[in-house]
């Protein structure tokens, strides 16, 4: 356990060293904000709201989905490519630790990071600029915090079978590059689920996506009556056990097959 | 002539080095087509919940979507300079650069041309047919002839920016992570300017002139005629914007010292 809490804490110290990279971040962020802020305005138009959600909360909804895209988000994915292109896997697979379980930790050192020296200071930042209802009811901070993390561990499953993959494509820009975009049409973040028609919420009900950004942020906007809560973080939950499967058996044959192409 | 075939040249060893890794090179369009159609996604789900975006209808919407991946291809393939201040300047390579005697900006885009970006274009053109089709939009003889200077004015205008951004490496050799910001900030021009407010919209048409690769020339075709002006100022506005930015460039190799090995 020692050996993974060192890993958090060494890469969250490495993000600090370069902490002025992030400050460019969250305005880029605040850009994004600011493009969906004004699309949902003149979407709302005379509405005063959509599928349940006013235009207030649908401000809300946006700044809060890309603030936790921040803390949730990592590349750990294209750091197992380019790890399996280099060589570099074979060390780190000799190293007495679990290389997936490592990469892991890393994201979460670099999401803890950025959690502090992002989500929080540009979640200000975009209250300040933007109409944007924080929960006053201590609860919801609790709960979409557990939800948050749910989603972490969701999307970084997910990075970890695309990363998995190039042990067997060798070359998977092109697919980390898709999964990326998927993940932000599905889980939530460009768009709420509830807007969708309603067969394409019926198929993401049997997709993990949703957990990653949808349900975070509808709890963070009060969108959900406290039934639905309990529904979505019982889903997200199950989605954290169900993806554990994929990511073994793909690494029991990834092993397997490993082909050094240099080093 | 000698330009003419260097872009050759350097167009056929970059093929060879894409087709390489076939399986990715495929991968790479597909994964662009796939944001294009979440883009369209977007626009098609959210006018499930309403009929007009300040007046423009769907179809319209799809058309100016359509009409700005053509220039964005354009820029995507030619000016992928995002990275210039690391690759050229951090690293030195600029030195190698200046060795040799071709215009040095020509030089760096070629090395850093991304051909398969182009596939844009033919998805931007399937877009724009189906809405013109279903706008029943009437054409002149002269439309597909301003239609190709307007794209071009657009991928000028869109180049401009980068070229100047990316000449602020010379001054400053500061890591800049304004590029991103750019990319970001071009999202801007998808959709039409009258959904902003008035500074973001005097940015986005003089400053940042990120309206003329979308909104501005696509309403010519529209026939919105109240952007008309606009429209027509896209070649003037690209160009304009272009030779400034190449006037900067070149004031920064001036000063270009070499990073030192």
């Amino acid at each position: 356990m020692g050996k993974y809490l060192a890993m958090i804490r060494m890469r969250f110290l490495m993000m600090l060293a370069y902490r002025t990279d992030y400050y460019t971040g969250i305005l880029i962020y605040s850009i994004n904000i600011g493009a969906y802020y004004f699309l949902w305005n003149a979407i709302y138009g005379e509405k005063s709201s959509i599928e349940g959600l006013s235009g207030m909360q649908m401000t809300t909804y946006v700044a809060v989905a890309w603030m936790a895209r921040a803390f949730y988000f990592n590349n750990i994915d294209r750091e197992i490519a380019t790890e399996i292109k280099d060589g570099k896997v074979a060390i780190e697979m000799i190293r007495p630790y679990n290389y997936l379980g490592m990469k892991t930790m890393q994201g979460l050192g670099e999401g803890i990071f950025r959690f502090f020296f992002f989500s929080i200071p540009g979640m200000l930042l975009v209250a300040f600029i933007f109409p944007i209802e924080l929960p006053h009811d201590p609860a919801v901070w609790g709960i979409f915090g557990i939800s948050l993390l749910f989603s972490f561990i969701i999307n970084t499953q997910i990075n970890l079978l695309t990363g998995i993959t190039t042990f067997f494509l060798y070359n998977n820009a092109g697919l980390i590059r898709a999964k990326r975009v998927i993940i932000d049409l599905f889980s939530g973040l460009l768009l709420p689920i509830s807007f969708y028609p309603i067969w394409a919420q019926e198929v993401m009900k049997y997709l993990p996506f949703q957990g990653i950004s949808y349900v975070p942020s509808m709890i963070f906007t009060n969108g959900y009556s406290s039934g639905e809560i309990g529904m979505a973080l019982l889903q997200q939950l199950i989605w954290c056990i169900i993806l554990i499967i994929p990511i073994q058996l793909l690494w029991i044959v990834a092993k397997k097959q490993l082909i050094i192409q240099g080093g | 002539m000698f330009y003419v075939s260097m872009f050759f040249q350097y167009v056929s060893q970059y093929m060879k080095t894409r087709l390489q890794y076939r399986a990715d090179f495929f991968m790479e369009i597909l994964s662009d087509l796939l944001n294009q159609v979440v883009n369209l996604v977007f626009i098609l789900v959210v006018f499930g919940h309403t009929q007009f975006l300040s007046g423009w209808s769907r179809e319209e919407i799809i058309f100016i979507y359509g009409f700005f991946l053509i220039p964005f291809a354009l820029f995507s393939a030619f000016f992928n300079i995002w990275d210039f201040n690391d690759r050229y300047i951090v690293k030195g390579e600029m030195d190698r650069i200046l060795t040799r005697p071709i215009h040095s900006l020509f030089q760096v885009i070629l090395e850093r041309i991304e051909l398969e970006a182009l596939f844009g274009v033919v998805t931007g053109l399937i877009i724009i047919f189906y809405s013109a089709i279903s706008l029943d939009l009437q054409l002149a003889w002269y439309d597909p002839i301003l239609f190709i200077i307007f794209a071009i004015g657009g991928a000028l205008a869109y180049a401009a920016i980068f070229v100047a951004i990316a000449s602020i490496g010379f001054w400053s050799d500061a890591k800049t992570s304004i590029m991103p910001m750019m990319y970001n900030i071009g999202n801007y021009g998808r959709y039409p300017v009258d959904i902003y407010n008035k500074v973001i919209r005097f940015v986005l048409t003089w400053v940042l002139p990120f309206a003329f690769v979308g909104v501005y020339p696509a309403s010519y075709f529209l026939r919105k005629e109240e952007w008309y002006a606009y429209a027509f100022a896209t070649p003037v506005i690209g160009v304009a914007f272009f030779v400034i930015s190449v006037f900067i460039w070149n004031q920064g190799v001036k000063r270009y010292r070499g990073a030192g090995n």
